[in-house]
């Protein structure tokens, strides 16, 4: 790959970024597969040495916060025209509350799956008191009035002391399960956004 | 290496490789390449933020009828290599501590 095909391949790679960061960037990148070929390096290899487009994109897309990147994507690639301004404040009543909309399904999705994971520990929670409950009321039981009677509770407090360890694994397991997606989600609405020009 | 750790660590050396005289981007890399591997777009990203932190300036300048971008390390940034010697005499005592049980079996 020569040069300018490496920096085109860059410029649309990371076409969802401000104008003047991707000019910023695409200088660098120039400036140092220049100075590389004056080094004696064919620019073949120039190229090669500052990694792939794919290395940089995925670099990039890790350090910019999602909120800068939704910015970008929204903001008008042109100065608005007045009649364009007229229309989005006429139209503010329906977009606004189409905005709003969106905003609170992803957030109730969001507190959907960690009501989810606060159930499954407050149903741990509730295994764990029973057991205790169950083992220590049992062992007075047995010890006083109704011997029968307090060895089945020790013995139901012994299987959900079981269960609860069962329980406590499948929890750990579940919200580790719920981080990992939430961060998947992210990456990839990033990946979304940045890439906008090959989405389109 | 933990990325936080990483990260603080090689703002350390960018300062370190502009104290003396300005720098250009491939310089930078070549001068630090003997010591520790950075890749460009590391580089770039380290550049930036120690620009917004004021620990350098940079400068647009001519070269073999094309333009390069040099970096001059400022006061704050010297402040800053001088703050890592300090900081890294703790480091060297955490570590002991951490190896201590190493060493006395």
């Amino acid at each position: 790959m020569n040069k300018q095909e490496f920096l085109d391949k860059l410029r649309a790679g990371l076409s969802g970024l401000p104008r003047q960061d991707v000019e910023e960037r695409l200088a660098f990148y120039a400036e140092m597969i220049d100075d590389r070929t004056e080094d004696g390096l064919s620019e073949a290899e120039a190229v090669a040495a500052v990694g792939t487009v794919e290395e940089i994109v995925a670099q990039v897309l890790a350090e910019t916060p999602f909120a800068k990147l939704a910015v970008e994507r929204v903001k008008p690639k042109h100065r608005l025209k007045g009649w364009e301004i007229v229309l989005l404040v006429l139209g503010s009543p329906l977009w606004l509350s189409l905005v709003i909309a969106a905003v609170s399904v992803i957030f109730s999705l969001y507190a959907v799956l960690w009501s989810l994971i606060v159930a499954l520990w407050s149903l741990f929670g509730a295994f764990v008191g029973g057991a205790f409950g169950g083992l220590l009321g049992g062992i007075v039981l047995a010890l006083t009035v109704n011997p029968p009677a307090g060895l089945a509770l020790i013995a139901a407090g012994l299987v959900l002391a079981g269960l609860s360890i069962l329980l406590f694994i499948g929890c750990k397991a579940a919200t580790a399960g719920i981080v990992w997606l939430t961060k998947r989600i992210l990456l990839g609405m990033k990946n979304a956004l940045l890439k906008k020009e090959e989405i389109q | 290496m933990d990325i936080q750790l990483k990260r603080g660590l090689l703002d350390v050396c960018v300062l370190a490789a502009i104290k003396d005289e300005d720098s250009y981007g491939y310089k930078i890399i070549k001068d630090m390449k003997p010591y520790i591997q950075l890749s460009e777009s590391t580089l770039y990203t380290i550049l930036k933020r120690l620009e917004t932190a004021a620990m350098l300036t940079v400068r647009t300048a001519e070269h073999g009828g094309r333009l390069r971008k040099y970096y001059r390390i400022t006061p704050a940034g010297k402040r800053r290599i001088e703050e890592f010697k300090g900081e890294w005499q703790e480091m060297v005592s955490i570590y002991r501590f951490v190896t201590k049980e190493d060493t006395d079996e």
